[in-house]
């Protein structure tokens, strides 16, 4: 039976750099890692990617794992599960953990079974137990509504974590670790779903993720030309524009602005909430936002338990006159 | 061809937030009276992908749902929006599991049913929002899998599906048989019709017990669980929100930007 020992982290890379979640990950894997007394490791699986090593390490991991290989360069299931089931039967981590991005939504559950364990998906805390060691997963479920707390029976545990629940930690670049290779040929004939072309559909200027300031638009918006008004609010304050899922559905807005549950994860200074009632799955979208306003003509809107300030009335004449006066305001 | 969609009965997530009630003694979670089962919505989204593809060439939906005492007019709800046939695995031996022991059930289901082209299911399911058992059954059954499609045309034995990622979408192609899991990016999922109601009506869905399918027992539901829910709880919100007033909206609109540009937030 083999024993397995430590934690591992797959990384992911962000423009060229390390990915904000994979630093993120490695400042709470370190503690779980000096938790469980065990050491902590990262991989990265593609095409030229052996440069992240240095700032893997300096985030806290003691060994990099590197596959790279050209049939690496993108994301396909099938070639990084291989890349995964050869480094993991090297490392033999008791804990593996992976960003709810779109890689680790669509690599992780089939990573999991395929080792013939499970993995929980979206957690938003991991503690390691201290009586049983086990690693304690509390995702959100029920669309939000609730948070359960998860262990798993085998090993090696698998988890997703959600960008920006965990701490980023300070890089401390003196810090030494070991950097290696892991070669693998891979077939391509392996590789049944097939990756043929990538359509980008990303919106212009800051990214909704980055943003210090995101203005929000739902289904009191009633329509596309709606969101102009949003539009010129978050230009004013160097924001920028999401939506939630009616806006989105109703097609008034690309799909790549949603925030929520399945969309994007914000933490920005301000989030203005306009004509949003703040489902569950909104709400598990934006909770990471330091502060909320909201604007809602329901005074019974669920946005408002996460509120810090809000007016109840109708966005048509309250926003007008709040962009009115914001300008005369950043002109003074 | 043959398509299998998986769907499942769950608890209306459109319920309000205050109809979740969590039982900390049975860590269960209890809904208000009068909140209705639905199908899970992603898994509609399935449905729907489905019957465009039927809307297109030849093809019979076979609609596969698994829990206990599952409420018929939830569950023929595929029937009604045009899918052929139902299959059912309800039995209290199926209840209570965890995405590893429902993952083998449907695909052992799914072997009985025998043949295949293309098996669908929803991204993640509304309840535990786990994303797990679409990828699970692909890999029981050893088929290709491709996640959160927004759309999946199926032309000389391929399907060609797009897919949602952050910033765009990918384009992937994959042999046939393959699972994928749907989104929402597909589109508006159809209405029943009367037509499809009174069709639904007459058809009678196949049922199965564990022995059917030929499970081992402590492998599903409940027993067959890898993972353990230690706790559920509602995390509490403490927010004290300010309301910000006026005479008229406009008032209060810019009595809004006054206080935030107090506030240093702007």
């Amino acid at each position: 039976m083999a024993e397995y020992k430590g934690v591992l982290v797959f990384g992911e890379a962000g423009n060229g750099k390390l990915a904000a979640i994979t630093a993120e990950l490695l400042g709470g894997a370190r503690k779980l890692a000096n938790d469980l007394g065990a050491p902590l490791s990262a991989v990265f699986v593609g095409s030229e990617v052996k440069g992240l090593a240095p700032e893997a390490i300096a985030f806290g991991a003691d060994k990099v794992y590197v596959v790279d290989n050209p049939i690496l360069k993108d994301y396909q299931t099938d070639a990084y599960l291989l890349a995964m089931e050869k480094v993991v039967g090297q490392v033999l981590p008791q804990v593996v953990l992976m960003g709810q991005t779109a890689i680790g939504r669509d690599l992780a559950p089939r990573f999991a079974f395929r080792l013939k364990t499970t993995a929980t998906m979206d957690c938003v805390d991991l503690v390691i137990d201290p009586a049983s060691k086990r690693l304690l997963q509390t995702k959100p479920v029920y669309g939000g509504n609730a948070h359960g707390v998860f262990t798993s029976a085998t090993d090696p545990q698998v988890a997703t974590v959600r960008a920006k629940t965990m701490t980023l930690p300070p890089p401390d670049p003196s810090r030494k670790g070991e950097t290696i290779d892991v070669k693998m040929d891979i077939d391509p004939s392996t590789v049944k779903a097939r990756l043929i072309q990538k359509v980008a559909q990303a919106v212009e200027g800051v990214r909704l993720e980055d943003a210090r300031v995101v203005v929000g638009g739902g289904r009191g918006i009633g329509g596309a030309d709606g969101f102009k008004p949003l539009e010129e609010v978050a230009k004013l304050l160097k924001g920028a524009v999401g939506a939630s899922r009616p806006a989105c559905d109703n097609g008034w807005v690309p799909d790549v602005r949603l925030i929520g549950l399945t969309g994007k994860i914000i933490g920005p200074e301000l989030y203005l909430a306009v004509g949003i009632s703040g489902s569950s799955q909104h709400m598990a979208g934006c909770s990471t936002a330091k502060n909320i306003v909201a604007i809602n003509k329901d005074p019974e809107a669920n946005i408002y338990k996460q509120a810090r300030y809000c007016v109840i009335g109708d966005w048509r004449k309250v926003l007008p006159a709040f962009t009115a006066k914001l300008k005369e305001l950043l002109a003074s | 061809m043959n398509i299998i969609v998986c769907v499942k009965q769950v608890v209306d997530p459109e319920a309000p937030p205050s109809a979740f009630k969590i039982d900390p003694t049975t860590n269960r979670m209890v809904p208000s009276p009068g909140v209705m089962s639905v199908l899970s919505p992603f898994d509609e989204y399935a449905v729907e992908a489905a019957l465009r593809i039927k809307d297109k060439q030849p093809a019979k939906i076979t609609a596969l749902s698994l829990g206990a005492n599952l409420q018929r007019e939830v569950v023929k709800k595929p029937l009604s929006m045009g899918a052929d046939a139902l299959v059912l695995l309800d039995d209290e031996a199926f209840a209570g599991g965890d995405s590893w022991s429902t993952a083998y059930a449907l695909a052992m289901a799914i072997k009985k049913i025998g043949s295949y082209d293309l098996i669908l299911c929803g991204r993640q399911a509304s309840d535990w929002d786990a994303g797990l058992v679409g990828s699970g059954i692909a890999e029981i059954l050893g088929l290709p899998c491709v996640t959160v499609a927004k759309k999946i045309e199926v032309a000389d034995g391929k399907a060609r599906v797009e897919r949602v990622v952050s910033d765009g979408y990918e384009v992937v192609e994959t042999p046939l048989p393959a699972l994928v899991t749907v989104s929402n990016e597909l589109g508006q999922a159809r209405y029943p019709t009367i037509k499809g109601i009174m069709t639904a009506k007459k058809i009678e869905p196949v049922v199965w017990k564990p022995a059917d399918i030929g499970v081992d027992p402590a492998q599903i539901g409940a027993a067959g669980r890898k993972t353990n829910l230690l706790k559920l709880f509602q995390p509490v919100r403490e927010s004290k929100c300010e309301v910000i007033g006026g005479q008229t909206p406009e008032e209060a609109g810019a009595n809004l930007a006054v206080k935030l540009r107090e506030a240093k937030l702007l």
